[in-house]
């Protein structure tokens, strides 16, 4: 009976995720490859404000987040910000689609496998997680929602402002 | 020996828990095949009317024929 428990509880600790990404704690790391095949890593990122967006071509908040984050990358690339979307479809070619519908002027990267969703414990489609120069989690964004935009913005702001 | 009842009962709740255990409900990254237009109940609009207007003059009520929300888990 006692073995029964302890395996019901090792179990249970095994099942959930190890680390949950929340506000302040540094950002899972990844290592993830755009269309053309040039990788991205995380770490390499470091000392720029990053906004990892996470997104499918099911998802319709999705498409209306694009333009948005075309826009953000443009005004603030030059002072420092990355935007990172990275797409879980498990169809490659239903993403290629929605990028032709919806074409991105950021970078876009792949995870069909969805371990890195995983490792960020993505609660929603679309989920948004902006990080710090430090490589720490500032805010965790659910959905996309137009009249948040304003105040995702301000907040990239403020992180740029600091050195 | 054959085992006691008691055991052969608890060997069979675990078993039966394990079950349990292992389904796993999709994640909110993996509902892309859940999103699709052809997983809606009413996926074809003439075949929805139909069953709509048959419903509704069998029973003679109007409504309370569909639920809302979708499954994408995106709204």
């Amino acid at each position: 009976m006692r073995e029964l428990l302890v395996t019901l509880v090792v179990a249970a600790l095994a099942a959930a995720p190890a680390v949950a990404a929340s506000v302040g704690e540094p950002a899972p790391a990844f290592v993830l490859a755009t269309a053309a095949g040039d990788t991205v890593d995380l770490a390499r990122l470091r000392g720029r404000v990053v906004y990892v967006d996470f997104w499918a071509s099911w998802c319709t908040p999705c498409k209306r987040s694009f333009p948005w984050m075309n826009e953000l990358e443009a005004r603030h690339r030059d002072r420092g910000l990355a935007i990172v979307a990275i797409n879980v479809d498990k169809r490659r070619e239903d993403a290629l689609r929605f990028l032709r519908d919806v074409p991105a002027r950021f970078t876009v990267v792949f995870d069909a496998e969805g371990r890195t969703p995983a490792a960020f414990d993505v609660k929603g489609m679309p989920s948004s997680y902006l990080i710090d120069r430090e490589g720490r989690i500032a805010a965790v964004e659910e959905g996309f929602h137009d009249e948040r935009a304003a105040a995702i913005e301000e907040r990239i702001r403020a992180l740029l402002d600091r050195k | 020996m054959a085992f006691p009842v008691g055991i052969l009962a608890m060997l069979g709740v675990a078993s039966v828990a394990a079950g349990c255990a292992t389904f796993d409900p999709p994640k909110p990254w993996e509902k892309g095949d859940l999103a699709r237009p052809s997983m809606r109940f009413d996926a074809d609009p003439l075949a929805a009317r139909a069953t709509t207007h048959v419903y509704q003059s069998k029973e003679g009520a109007a409504g309370g024929g569909t639920v809302g929300g979708g499954g994408c888990g995106c709204n």
